[in-house]
């Protein structure tokens, strides 16, 4: 059994956006200096899916696949050191910038390039541009069957179950292999790397492709302009400064507060 | 394709009532439309959809496709991208809409690759460029911290999903004209390679969070899970829903369903209420679509200040239950 995750390293969600800035000329977002980035949450949540299969059953071997080109080598090898067995990193310049398409493309190719695999998982979203379409471009391009916002994943034979989440609950679904499927965060936390996990990350070395390797033509992999592309990213105005309610005492504030809403007809 | 032209609006429906969010792509649908100078066309996918076209006209379209097959019975994104392909290839258009729901999240990254085309998840903004006659799709990005403006110059359809609630609704009118036509799906059973097993809705635990118009959220200032309670007295009160951040869902003391921001729920309530909740950006993404945000927290610096309309710094165990108390007072009295 051959399961593949698909990881983006992403500046860290938890650091305070104010310290974050945007070059407006290069529309690049650049996060704070000295913030280590992470694996983004929900990969990281999808490498533990893909352990949770590995510590139940014999004989599954799991390999992480990123795209992606300032890559820390501390914070990408995260999965190995969790339990993974393989590290995959395409890097290359040609595809700085690309858009979902692009980076579906990509890991499309590696992923052929990697040979069989029985289920590819991924994250349902990444925390900086928060658009959810690579995991789906990918299923496409590989033209296989996809499942989104996982909370539990389990396999049947040939076939996948996974419990996802739905709007007014949950449902329990089924897709032949190979299949890829998305994990939310409601599978619950991911595990500590332990001590060993560290040591015998640290002796392993990644595998890197560049889009070449890939067999990739650059036009394939640059941002494609017949399909998009983003004008600007900029920070929106403050609607409004905050009108802290001041009184005597704390409770006293409640009150005020309550009738200050009411004022305003938000009660 | 050739000869584009229009926008059309792939809606949803939910037992047999049109989605608030398929009436509000129709209002921007209708908007857009009029500044093309095109025209509104509007498909719904379904087993049995009666008389849903002529809604679909009375608030805005100028045609309603109705697209009828047994595998559209229940949600299911194989069959729903498969139909929505063929209406789309079918009415070719210049600009197509739909929503950023569970359903639409699914399938439109899907067809925007089988039309070879870009699309721009989860817009709260939409407006022709007056010079190029281009769609600018904005979306909030980097957990509602930024925004990003999109556009797709040469392929077509230029595509977006929309967040709900973020665009307005056309007053319904009957007496608008339009045409409603009838679109065999075609589908072949094959085409459905996930089969549901089983559904299993909640056991309600009351309002659904995302349409709840009042939230309530308590953060880690909440000291413990025996406090959530009096959340739920002020949410109660406000015949809201009550939420949580994500290091009190992390630490067990509620249910991961309840859990708000970047890696949990996004909601969009008229009033927003914090409590010991900092306002960290990845809380942020989950919140700040709300109409207003009120801020209950006793560090005058923290983040969530800076977001709220109201606030009040100080002790939530004195600030809640009075202001719980004053709120029965008004809303029943």
């Amino acid at each position: 059994m051959h399961i593949i995750v698909c990881v983006k390293q992403v500046p860290d969600p938890e650091a305070p956006f104010a310290n974050f800035k945007i070059d407006s000329a290069t529309n690049k977002v650049i996060p704070p200096q000295g913030v280590s980035p992470v694996i983004n949450g929900f990969d990281e949540q999808a490498v533990e899916a893909a352990l949770r299969i590995k510590d139940s059953q014999a004989g599954v071997k799991i390999t992480v696949i990123s795209v992606g080109n300032d890559l820390v080598m501390d914070v990408i090898k995260k999965p190995l050191s969790m339990g993974a067995d393989e590290l995959v990193l395409v890097q290359d310049p040609a595809i700085e910038n690309g858009d979902s398409h692009t980076t579906g493309a990509v890991l499309a190719a590696a992923i052929k390039k990697v040979g069989a695999f029985d289920l590819v998982l991924c994250g349902r979203q990444a925390s900086d541009w928060d658009q959810g379409q690579v995991p789906l471009v990918l299923a496409e391009l590989l033209s296989i069957p996809v499942v989104t916002i996982a909370k539990k994943v389990e396999m049947a034979g040939a076939a996948v179950k996974v419990e996802r989440v739905v709007v007014d609950g949950f449902e329990t679904v089924q897709a032949p292999l190979p299949a890829l499927v998305t994990i939310s965060n409601e599978l619950g936390e991911a595990r500590y790397p332990t001590l060993r996990g560290i040591m015998a990350a640290g002796r392993k070395k990644p595998t890197v492709w560049s889009a070449k390797d890939l067999g990739l033509e650059s036009g394939q992999v640059s941002q494609n302009a017949n399909r998009g592309r983003m004008l600007k990213v900029f920070v929106p105005e403050k609607r409004s400064k905050c009108e802290v309610i001041s009184a005597d005492s704390p409770a006293e504030a409640g009150v005020k507060l309550a009738a200050r809403l009411r004022e305003d007809k938000v009660i | 394709m050739s000869e584009v032209k229009g926008v059309l609006v792939i809606g949803e429906v939910s037992d047999g009532k049109l989605l608030g969010v398929t009436r509000e792509l129709l209002g921007i649908g209708r908007k857009l439309a009029d500044t093309l100078g095109e025209h509104l066309s509007a498909a719904i996918l379904g087993a049995q959809l009666g008389d849903l076209g002529k809604e679909l006209v009375a608030y805005g379209a100028d045609k309603a496709y109705l697209v009828q097959d047994p595998l559209l019975a229940q949600e299911n994104a194989d069959a729903y991208v498969a139909a929505a392909e063929k209406v789309v290839r079918q009415v070719q258009p210049n600009v197509l809409l739909l929503g950023q729901t569970v359903l639409g999240r699914d399938i439109s990254p899907r067809l925007a690759t089988r039309l070879g085309t870009a699309l721009a998840p989860d817009c709260v903004e939409l407006a022709i460029d007056p010079a190029t006659k281009l769609l600018h799709m904005t979306r909030p990005v980097y957990g509602g911290n930024a925004r990003a403006i999109y556009v797709c110059e040469k392929a077509r359809p230029q595509m977006a999903t929309v967040r709900p609630k973020a665009f307005s609704v056309l007053e319904r009118n009957d007496a608008r004209a339009g045409e409603v036509v009838q679109l065999a799906a075609g589908l072949d059973p094959a085409q459905v390679r996930v089969k549901v097993l089983d559904r299993q809705k909640k056991a309600s635990e009351g309002l659904r969070l995302e349409d709840a118009r009042v939230v309530v959220t308590g953060g880690r200032g909440m000291g413990g899970p025996e406090n959530f309670k009096y959340l739920d007295e002020l949410a109660k009160t406000l015949k809201g829903a009550v939420g949580a951040s994500r290091a009190v869902c992390d630490a067990g003391w509620v249910s991961p369903s309840l859990q708000i921001g970047l890696t949990g729920k996004v909601v969009t309530p008229d009033l927003y209420i914090t409590v010991g909740i900092s306002g960290a950006s990845q809380h942020m993404a989950g919140c700040s679509g709300s109409k207003v945000i009120v801020a209950i927290n006793k560090d005058p610096d923290a983040n969530i200040f800076k977001e709220a309309r109201y606030g009040v710094v100080g002790d939530w165990k004195q600030v809640l239950p009075a202001l719980t108390e004053k709120v029965k007072e008004l809303v029943q009295g």
